[in-house]
């Protein structure tokens, strides 16, 4: 297996740490992983976008040219990448934010209305978690439980009545993701 | 032994500590802040002692003084920040003097950008400082080799009782990546009996300096000094060879670079062109009589340097292999990083043009 994947939104969408999630359950399978982030000097409403492979072999570049995935969660972000992607590849459009649809005819589009989903279970910041789980869901390139436990791991003392809001909106998430076959 | 992803610049910190770094003081400047965000919460609970200063200068002050008492001292910085630290590490190379040095490399001249870069090769590896000197530089590709190497730096640093440098990339210090924290097995160190941590009986105070008004008394220290550094160059020197044993094109890159290289190589090999890349681990001493050996095999055509610079370790290559075979450079610099497509056709032109 090898997935590379461009994430991408702005500032404070959670991108980067749905990159470490992604890149954290890899390193639970026994993958080879790396993530790379890119973000100018602001943070906050800027533009953030990371790039996570996931391998069986030996990473030598960790940055991608041509990804397998892109999981785009603002609208710059699908007319950025989406001429990157390799042929037959993936994307993963967080509908509740983008209006447009891929134009490509050689990719695969997933859409996902990750805010509505996260309004719809009470709070916005999960929208990342949706968009984690259709990821999950469409690619089956990790373990839902190995999500699972990490949220686990994630959410504990004082944090961990968010397990609970976490698990729904990966499973909403994974729902939305292998539905679209 | 339990696979851990961690970000490079912790990764760096929490080595330098488990390597028995007990004094970290540092300035911040990005895109190394989480070395001091780390040592800050860290460095305490350690038994250790974290200072931000008011200064790149007066941080490298303190590594010397740190130093001086015999304790393991290092800073940290990115380019600007390096630059300035130039005056303490001749200083201390002078007094001769054990500490780490990280530059996390970021674009240049001045304070140019925020992003990777390699153009600090000149100055880690000849010296940003006044006098005749040397300091062993490390530049790891991976993270599992920068915590590595944050433990041989440590003790190349105390072994010869001179400053080392590890030197990355911005890239080595942002990205995340799995390592597993290995048994390191230590040198076997002299007691650091110069250090000046109090009489403790002796005969005579221990003093530090790196003044010797006396010609003929520096022009001694310099030999002694220029010892330790042919001792440091036959010892020290480390590299890596991929796929180079049958290699037409020999890639010549270090840090990211050689990873894109790395997959540059793999995928001309896909092609029919027969790539290996290699990779210089220690910057200074350079492998240059293993480049040179590589290069003078038969199947060699032609070697392109890739550096994220406009061609500095590419001087070292070309010292290295002189006219035995031709050397060609694909470099991108500023904080723009080389795409492995830009690198593989660089070396199918390489290959190409000398075919």
């Amino acid at each position: 297996m090898n997935k590379e994947i461009i994430l991408s939104g702005f500032g404070g969408q959670g991108i980067m740490s749905m990159g470490k999630n992604l890149a954290e359950a890899g390193v639970e399978e026994g993958l080879e992983v790396s993530w790379v982030p890119s973000y100018g000097p602001e943070m906050r409403g800027g533009t953030a976008n990371c790039t996570v492979i996931l391998s069986d072999e030996r990473i030598g570049s960790p940055l991608v040219e041509a990804p397998s995935e892109i999981i785009v969660m603002n609208r710059a972000a699908l007319h950025k990448f989406e001429p990157e992607v390799v042929p037959g590849g993936t994307v993963f459009v967080n509908s509740s934010i983008v209006p447009d649809k891929v134009s490509r005819k050689d990719l695969k589009a997933i859409y996902v209305p990750c805010d509505e989903i996260a309004a719809e279970l009470g709070n916005g910041k999960v929208a990342n978690m949706v968009m984690l789980g259709a990821y999950v869901g469409a690619t089956k390139a990790l373990k839902v439980e190995t999500i699972e436990n990490m949220i686990h791991e994630i959410f504990t003392g004082k944090k961990a009545k968010l397990v609970l809001l976490n698990m729904e909106a990966l499973h909403r998430g994974i729902e939305c993701g292998s539905c679209t076959e | 032994m339990k696979r851990e992803i961690w970000k490079g610049s912790e990764a760096i910190a929490e080595a330098a500590i488990r390597a028995g770094c007990r004094c970290f003081c540092g300035y911040p400047i990005t895109p190394q802040n989480e070395i001091p965000e780390y040592m800050s919460a860290k460095m305490p609970a350690a038994g250790g002692v974290f200072v931000q200063s008011e200064s790149e200068v007066s941080a490298i002050n303190m590594v010397y003084g740190a130093a001086a008492s015999g304790i393991r001292a290092m800073t940290s910085s990115s380019s600007p920040g390096v630059s300035l630290k130039q005056e303490g590490i001749s200083y201390m190379v002078g007094a001769e003097l054990p500490a780490v040095i990280v530059n996390i490399m970021r674009g240049g001249p001045g304070l140019g950008s925020i992003q990777p870069a390699q153009g600090d090769y000149y100055q880690a590896t000849r010296g940003g400082g006044n006098g005749d000197y040397r300091t062993v530089t490390l530049a790891p590709a991976n993270l599992q080799e920068a915590v590595d190497l944050m433990f041989d730096a440590f003790d190349i640093a105390d072994q010869y009782r001179n400053p080392v440098m590890i030197l990355a990339d911005g890239l080595i210090g942002q990205m995340m990546e799995p390592l597993v924290w290995k048994e390191h097995k230590p040198r076997n160190l002299p007691p650091k009996s110069w250090a000046a941590d109090g009489r403790k009986g002796r005969d005579h105070n221990n003093f530090i300096t790196s003044l010797l008004v006396e010609a003929a008394d520096c022009e001694a220290h310099n030999r002694c000094l220029e010892k330790k550094f042919q001792e440091m160059e036959d010892k020290e020197c480390r590299w890596e060879e991929i796929m180079t044993e049958d290699a037409e094109v020999l890639l010549v890159a270090y840090g990211t670079p050689a990873r894109i290289a790395q997959t540059a190589a793999e995928h001309l090999r896909k092609q029919g062109i027969k790539a290996g890349v290699f990779r210089p681990i220690t910057l200074w001493p350079f492998p240059a009589r293993r480049l040179r050996e590589i290069a003078e095999q038969r199947s060699v055509k032609v070697v392109l340097d890739v550096e994220m610079s406009l061609g500095q370790m590419l001087d070292d290559v070309k010292l290295a292999i002189g006219e035995c075979k031709p050397v060609r450079f694909y470099g991108r610099v500023g904080g723009s990083i080389p795409t492995v497509s830009e690198v593989e056709k660089a070396a199918a032109g390489a290959y190409e043009e000398v075919k």
